[in-house]
């Protein structure tokens, strides 16, 4: 089990958690929509993903606990939890 | 090397099986090749076979970080069946069953190629129109369906738990009587032996640690036994290829996830076909030597650790005695976890890469054991002709930017949904 350290509610089982993937991708505004040219904004943020082997930043929603959205810092490699926050505490990157 | 034969096996029988000569090579690496395929599983060990004997390309490297099938070859669950829908996939995965439906005979290597059926249970009426449809579009493409109503299903599995009031009750199943298993092991060492014969060097402990550029095209890699260089280079690395295809620069639509595999103490025969659930994706089958080998879902986030975890161990054992309660009191033996190069769209990925001089064999998700000789013969040919066969064209890297995705399961782009 991985265990998840939530700013609301302790340390928790991974298990009480929803996994959506990587928190580094963010949603291009809707103006670009169109564009779905190679390498776009669009097709980056739907697709591609760096994937690394090691340090790793992802999206986890306490949906058995306090129904917050975080962001995990976690080793892929060893499923070691290094840090968590509420995502709506992130600073957005633009 | 002599090939093998019933009189071989005779032979050697009678001297206590002491003197069988070394199934392939194991030379040292050359400075370059014609071709080098990254990834010593069934799929590279495949398409370097395709290279030597369908385009005589017989200059070639396979560089396998471990030893050949430590990957998910060795760890999968070896369903094999052709049973899709969307055409891309009917026409790849059919040309795969007709390859294998030879592989033994053309490998000289017993693969213990089982044509046993696969069903799939319908669990809801929903589920019974969904199948119904799959059912005719295979056989609109010549691939053999059935459908067997829920009485025909219990029939088929005799341990299966369907009575009316069940809470996951039966309500038929799609059957494709060609579909079955394979012996996982035998893949990868038939495919590395047929190789070796024509002239492939396999080359074991001999890890991809970077690329060697020529301006912008790829000319060869660094290795942990030192550089090779190739013109062409294939990638075939299943679960790593985020942390290989990094190497080269490359960001591609992959996830490495974990799927785990269950297995049993052996039992007299009891399940005769593969057969797959709703309920958790659970499937299970009988190994040729009594164990059922069964598993479920994807653990569900990114991983690199070959090493499930306890909640998928859960998930799994409870779909397996509540489908199966004869199973309460089976030991099981072991589980072990493998990595999946999940796509968004939960269909693979072989092409030429947007480097020139690195092609890609990868995104075989959870799935691609079946795929085996189709993969290789068509990155063979891709990597022969420099472009793709008609039959993996629809699996390039581009088609999630043009929009032409082949989601088999009509799940959104979530890696862990497919
Ligand atoms: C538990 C489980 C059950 C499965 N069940 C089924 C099933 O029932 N049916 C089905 O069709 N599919 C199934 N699959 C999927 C199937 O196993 C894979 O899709 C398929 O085996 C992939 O084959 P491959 O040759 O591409 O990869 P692999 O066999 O994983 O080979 C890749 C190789 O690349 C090597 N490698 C990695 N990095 C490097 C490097 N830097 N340098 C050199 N070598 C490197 C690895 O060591 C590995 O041996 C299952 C998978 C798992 C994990
Ligand atoms: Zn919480």
């Amino acid at each position: 089990m991985i265990r998840i350290p939530c700013p609301h509610c302790g340390l928790r089982d991974h298990s009480e958690f929803t996994y959506l993937g990587d928190a580094t991708v963010s949603r291009p505004p809707d103006d670009d929509a169109g564009d779905w040219t190679s390498g776009s904004r669009w097709s980056h943020y739907l697709y591609a993903r760096d994937n690394p082997r090691g340090i790793h930043e992802e999206f986890w929603h306490h949906g058995w606990g306090c129904r917050a959205w975080l962001v995990v810092t976690r080793n892929t490699a060893t499923h070691e939890v290094i840090d968590s926050k509420l995502a709506r505490e992130r600073e957005v990157q633009s | 090397m002599k090939p093998y034969s019933a009189w071989s096996v005779f032979r050697h029988g009678l001297r206590g099986n002491r003197n069988w000569p070394r199934a392939w090579r194991d030379p040292e690496p050359k400075s370059g090749y014609d071709v080098i395929v990254v990834g010593g599983g069934g799929h590279g060990l495949a398409t370097a076979y395709y290279l030597a004997k369908v385009h005589g390309i017989r200059n070639v490297a396979v560089l396998e970080k471990s030893y050949i099938g430590s990957g998910n070859t060795g760890r999968n669950t070896t369903i094999v069946r052709s049973n899709y829908e969307q055409q891309a996939n009917a026409n790849f995965y059919e040309f795969s069953l007709k390859l294998w439906e030879g592989l033994s005979l053309d490998l000289n290597y017993n693969t213990m190629f089982s044509q046993r059926g696969v069903i799939d249970v319908a669990q809801s009426e929903g589920m019974v129109e969904r199948y119904i449809r799959r059912g005719n579009a295979m056989r609109l493409n010549g691939i053999d369906a059935e459908f067997l109503d829920a009485a025909k299903v219990r029939e088929e599995l005799p341990g299966l738990y369907a009575d009316d009031d069940s809470r996951f009750p039966v309500y038929g199943g799609l059957m494709q009587r060609r579909a079955g298993n394979a012996r996982h092991d035998a893949v990868a060492w038939g495919f590395a032996r047929a190789a070796d014969r024509l002239g492939v060097d396999i080359i074991q402990g001999c890890e991809v640690t970077g690329f060697i550029r020529k301006g912008e095209r790829i000319a060869g890699v660094e290795t942990s036994r030192g550089s090779i260089r190739a013109d062409r280079v294939g990638l075939a690395v299943a679960g790593s290829t985020g942390h290989v295809a990094g190497l080269a620069g490359l960001r591609l639509p992959i996830e490495s996830h974990l799927l785990q595999a269950f297995v049993t103490e052996p039992l007299k025969p009891v399940i005769h076909t593969v057969a797959t659930f709703e309920i958790g994706d659970f499937y299970i089958s009988q190994s040729d030597r009594g164990s059922l080998v069964f598993g479920g879902e994807l653990d569900g986030y990114n991983s690199y650790a070959q090493r499930g975890n306890l909640p998928a161990v859960h998930d799994v054992l409870e779909a397996a005695v509540t489908m199966f309660p004869m199973l309460g009191r089976v030991r099981m033996l072991r589980h072990w976890g493998g990595v999946v190069d999940m796509t968004p769209d939960g269909s693979p990925i072989i092409c030429k890469s947007p480097i020139d001089g690195l092609f890609l064999n990868c995104g075989w998700c959870y799935g691609g054991f079946k795929a085996t000789p189709g993969s290789g013969w068509m990155f063979a040919h891709t990597l022969a002709n420099d472009g793709p066969h008609e039959i993996n064209a629809p699996f390039a890297l581009d088609r999630f930017e043009r929009g032409y995705t082949i989601n088999e399961n009509g799940a959104g782009p979530i890696f862990n949904r497919h």
